[in-house]
Order: structure tokens, then sequence, then C-alpha cells
């Protein structure tokens, strides 16, 4: 990892609602590198905004420091931070044409005329807004909107750029079109990103590490890869794709296996230094259980046997939803590669296998 | 629905008598000084429109007193009108209400006090005195516009310009204020057309100075002049061009 271009020590942020005081974000520490793209991820009132607010200075920490390139920045006013924000409704100047728009930071920072012309019609370019320059904001449909947004702020060429749900607005394809793009010219630009979403989709596709948040504080942060992997507490994997959930107690540990038994032959196995004995959470995303009519021969591996409830196709895959001895029921995703047809119907009776490294135990939360 | 247009058309003809009865006796060819009566049709008061001389001087002295009460009503109006809108402070919810009492305050009584303050103080009566009883009456007026298309406005743009580094001067210049410019606009005008018509606060604040309503009380006895009507039409019609241009402005918006 770089040089730290964002840094938050010990932030924290109360609101006081009707004389009650309530915790936006607590104990927040944070490092981004320079030149990362950083996802803050999760669901609604977990304090995205409120984070994204303090690093550009709209909003002042409760308790707490805030650092950009190492300078403490806290209590800094926003026309003095050399970061800036792409706002969720765009924010655009009405009364001021799409280049007019663009301009706006240069000539606050007295940029001479023809440099302005010069970066403006540079910028238009890289957002594929050439011709659009003389048009009103109103005058421009969404995802144009969005991109003079977005030129408007990366034309100042800021230390980091703040992403607050920028495609919120979108339609499906657009949006995806618009995720491209973005990664696109943060690789060209090599500014810092800081992206705010709740799609997960779109945190797990376009992030170098995701800081996934809950109730104010930080779950889990990470790469993409680790996020969706090895997520640690029940939370996150519940909120990041699909993920089933097995609770158990450690009969025994073979090999730093644990092995948790639910009847003869139904069992699965654990990587965990846990001792016997323990009641663990096991976590296993649904796209590595492989599901069969026969008996598996496999033994290193977890099996549980159960009966299919229910079965829905789409398209890229095949959702199976079944009944174990385990617990609640679980999901298990088929890809449809080579099936033709359904591996089981309702009320078949199948097996679900799957290798031990594929099972996570997960904290409590 | 036959019903609705009917009675949409009474309003428009009550609205609209009173104005049409001035335009018409402006054009009244009238022998003396009675213009009650309709003597056919002339044009000769357009031509002599400013042969009364006090008239005349009445006429000046109101439109610059409302010109002087617009403009700093405006300027007042709208800082208070965009701080009431923009932040909450101490004291905002009184100053909130104190601007919805002068709008409702009798003007009888507002003139009666204005006149005892002013007496007390010690100061002259007159155009001065005039002005800032008008300014005082309108500032609410252009407050009230001004406040409630701030709050319409959307906080981001500020922090926008705020965040691509505009000072709060530069951002209430850049920003705000051309968004608020349409309010600015129609609360002055609304102050403008306050002032000109002004009787009652002018009445207790003028001293020896009479302004085009004070003239046309007094003359009201003796019988109003033509030239009366005439003036009265021409200001209507700059009223009328203003609020046209205006909305055609705004349509193209
Ligand atoms: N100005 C404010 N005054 C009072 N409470 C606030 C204010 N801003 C945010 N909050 C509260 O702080 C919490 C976090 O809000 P925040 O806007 O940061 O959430 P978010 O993660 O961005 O949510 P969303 O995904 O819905 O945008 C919420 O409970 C919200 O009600
Ligand atoms: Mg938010």
């Amino acid at each position: 990892m770089g040089e730290a271009a964002i840094e938050l020590a010990g932030v924290h942020k109360e609101f006081a609602v009707h004389g009650e005081r309530v915790q936006a974000v607590r104990r927040l520490d944070l490092t981004v590198a320079q030149g990362e793209f950083f996802s803050l991820l999760g669901p609604s009132g977990c304090g995205k905004t409120t984070t994204m607010r303090m690093i550009a200075g709209f909003e002042e920490p409760t308790g707490g420091t805030v650092r950009l390139d190492g300078q403490d920045v806290t209590g800094v006013a926003p026309h003095k931070r050399d970061v800036n924000m792409v706002f969720q409704s765009y924010a655009l100047f009405p009364h001021l044409t799409a280049y007019e728009n663009v301009a706006f930071g240069l000539e606050r920072k007295r940029v001479a005329r023809g440099e302005i012309r010069k970066r403006v019609g540079e910028m238009l370019d890289i957002v594929s807004l050439t011709g659009m320059d003389k048009r009103a904001p109103r005058e421009l449909s969404g995802g144009q909107q969005q991109r003079v947004a977005l030129a408007r702020a990366l034309v100042n060429r800021p230390r980091a750029l703040l992403l607050d749900e920028p495609l919120g607005a979108l339609d499906l394809k657009l949006r995806q079109q618009m995720q491209t793009e973005l990664k696109r010219i943060q690789r060209e630009v090599g500014i810092t990103f800081v992206y705010v979403t709740h799609d997960q989709g779109e945190a797990l596709t376009m992030s170098d590490r995701i800081a996934v948040m809950r109730a104010g504080a930080i779950e889990q942060l990470g790469p993409p890869r680790a996020i969706y992997e090895r997520p640690v507490t029940r939370f996150v994997a519940g909120f990041i794709g699909t993920s089933n959930i097995i609770d158990g107690t450690v009969e025994r540990v073979d090999d730093g296996v644990a092995v948790l038994t639910y009847g003869p032959g139904e069992r699965v196995l654990v990587p965990t230094t846990a001792a016997a004995g323990t009641a663990l959470e096991v976590s296993v995303r649904p796209e590595k259980i492989d599901l069969s009519r026969e008996q598996p021969a496999g033994t290193g591996c977890s099996m549980l046997s159960g009966v299919v409830k229910d079965v829905v196709y789409h398209g890229t895959s095949t959702n199976y939803t079944v009944t174990t001895a385990a617990g609640p029921d679980l999901v298990v995703f088929d890809q449809n590669a080579r099936d033709a047809e359904d591996l089981a119907g309702p009320g078949d009776r199948v097996h679900l296998t799957w290798s031990p490294q594929h099972s996570y135990p997960i904290g409590v939360s | 629905m036959r019903l609705l247009r009917a009675y949409t058309w009474l309003v428009v003809a009550w609205l609209t008598l009173p104005i049409v009865v001035m335009i018409a006796f402006g054009f009244n060819d009238t022998p003396g000084r009675y213009n009650q009566t309709w003597d056919g049709f002339t044009l000769k008061w357009y031509g002599r429109v400013f042969a009364l001389d006090d008239l005349t001087r009445a006429l000046w002295i109101s439109l610059g007193i409302a010109l002087a009460s617009m403009l700093l009503a405006g300027a007042l109006g709208t800082g208070i009108g965009y701080a009431l809108g923009r932040f909450r402070f101490r004291g905002s919810g009184v100053v909130n209400l104190l601007m919805f009492a002068t709008m409702s305050s009798p003007e009888l009584v507002m003139g009666a006090s204005l006149l005892t303050l002013f007496v007390s103080a010690g100061v002259g009566l007159g155009p001065v005195t005039i002005t800032i009883a008008h300014v005082m009456f309108s500032i609410s007026f252009v407050a009230v516009v001004v406040r409630a298309r701030v709050l319409t406005l959307d906080r981001s743009l500020e922090e926008a310009a705020a965040d691509l580094g505009a000072s709060p001067w530069t951002t209430f210049w850049r920003v705000t204020f051309p968004l608020i410019l349409p309010a600015v606009g129609s609360g002055m005008l609304l102050a403008f057309a306050l002032s000109i018509d002004d009787f009652v606060v002018t009445n207790f604040t003028a001293g020896t100075t009479t302004t085009f309503p004070l003239w046309i009380w007094g003359a009201t006895r003796i019988g109003l002049p033509p030239q009366v009507n005439v003036m009265g039409t021409l200001i209507f019609l700059v009223g009328v061009l203003i609020a046209v241009v205006g909305s055609v402005r705004a349509r193209r918006q």
C-alpha cells in the first residue's frame, strides 16, 4: 500500500435529533491509500454519507481526526480542502451550462482562461460529452448529467474524489456502462476514489478494497475477494451476496479441521482452531455446494442430505432450496453450464457436498 | 363546468372593470374639472399629461420614494429572507413571527406609531421619513418571498460550490443569488407597488410633502383632473409590461 491519501482516526459523529443524540458514526479508523478505489458499503442509514461528508468538510466530527495527505484538516472549511465530491443528486448548477459547471472549480482557483478552456475541453472528452458544452443541465439525460458532475469534480485534479452513490439514479444498463467508465477514468487519471454504494455487486466489481459498515462502525475491511469469500460476521455474510449459515457444535478436531455432525453420515467440516465442544456458526456460499441425486463417494468433504423444497431458474444458474438436518434451509446455486435439465425437482432426495475450505466459521454479532 | 366558467368570467370582470373605467376616462373629452360623465373621445390629456405642475411633482416624489424603498427593502429583505431560509439561529423564530406581524398589523396603527416615533426622535418629516416607513413595511414582503424560495433551494448546490473551492461570499453571489433572483425580483416589485400607492402610512409620515396618492386625495374634493387617469393608466401599463416580461422569461427558463 502506498502513502495514505485519507486517514480517519477515531472519528465519530453525533447528531442531536429532537434533543436525542444519534450516533451516526462511531470510532472509525480508516486509511485510504493513494490511487486506491475504496468503497464504503452498507445498508441505508449506516453512516456512509456522514463519513463522506466529514472527509469533504461538510460535517465536523464530534471527535477524532481527519487527515488528507498526512495533514490534519479537522475543522478546515470545505472550500479549503483538496478533495472533490460527486453528489448523489449531482447538484449541477442549473443556471450554468455544462461547460460553466465544469469550469467552476478552476475559476475559483484563478487558473488562466486559456488553460481552463483546454482542461475543460479535455475533461468533457474523457467523459464522452464532446460538443455538449453549451447545454444546460436540464437539457441533458440522467447519465450525461452524472458525467458532467464527474467532470466538474475531476477537472480540478483533486487529491481524492468522493462519490456518494453516483449511479443510484440510473437504470441498470446505464449503470453498468458507467461502472466500466468510472473504473477506466479512475485508472487513467490515477486519483483516489472513495465510493459510497449500497449495491454490493457494484462494490465487488469496482473496488480495490471495501469497508462494510453497519450502524456507524466498520464491520469488515478488505479486498472484495476476502470480503466475499471470508466474511467475518453473520452480518457481512448476509449483506454481501447470499450465504448459508449453519449452526453446530464441534464434535472433534482432526488435523485442524473441526467436524460438526448432524446424524449418521451427515457432517460439516470446518478448518478452525476451535476446540471440541465449541459452538460455531459456519458460512457456506451457495455456489460452492455440489448437488446430486446419487450418494457421493467422497470422504474429505462436508456432506449433508436433504429434500428439495424449491427450484428457481435464473438464466445463468438454477437455485435450489434444500431442507437438511443441519437447521435452516440451505440454498444451492448450480451453474447452467452443461445441464440441459434441472438436477432435481421439488420433493427429490439429494446429497450436498463441498470441500472443507469453503466453510468458514464466522463471529457472532 | 359551465358554472365554473361563468364564475371565472365574473371574477375577471370584477377585477378589470375599475381599471377599464380608469383607462376610459383618461380619454374623456371633459370640459371642466368634473371627470365623471362621458363627453366623447380625445387624446388631448395624453399631450397635457404633465400640465399640472404640482401633480407632476407629486408623481416624481412618489416614483423616487418607491424606487428608493424598493431598492432598500430589496437589499435588506433579501438578507433577512436568506438568513431565515438557510440558518436556524437564536431568535430566528421570533424574526419569522415579526415578519408576519408587520404584514398583518393595521396600517393606521403603524402610521400613528411611526409618527410618534419620528416626532419624539426629533426627525423632520419629509421624503426621508416616508421612505423609512415604506421600507419598514415592505421588508417583510421581500423577506417572506425570498425565504420561501431559499427553502426550496437544494442545499447541495451551495455545498457543491464550497466543495469546488468557492468561499461563502463567492458561493452566495455565483450560485445562491442567481437562483433566488426571480424571488428577489418579485419581492422588489411588490415593495415598489406597495410604496407607490400607499396612502395611510404616508399621510402620517409625510409632513408637508405631497406624494401622488396624497395629491389625489386632496384633489378629490374639488374634482379629479383627467391627468390622474392618464398617469394611472401609464403606471398600470408599466406594471403589465413587467409582468409579461417576467412570465416570458420564466417560461424560457
Ligand atoms: N443532519 C442530520 N441530522 C440528524 N441525523 C442525521 C443527519 N444526517 C444523518 N443523520 C443520521 O445519521 C445516520 C447515518 O446517516 P447517513 O446519511 O450517513 O446514512 P447512509 O449510510 O448514507 O444511508 P443511505 O444509504 O440511506 O444514504 C442515520 O441514522 C441518519 O438518520
Ligand atoms: Mg447516504
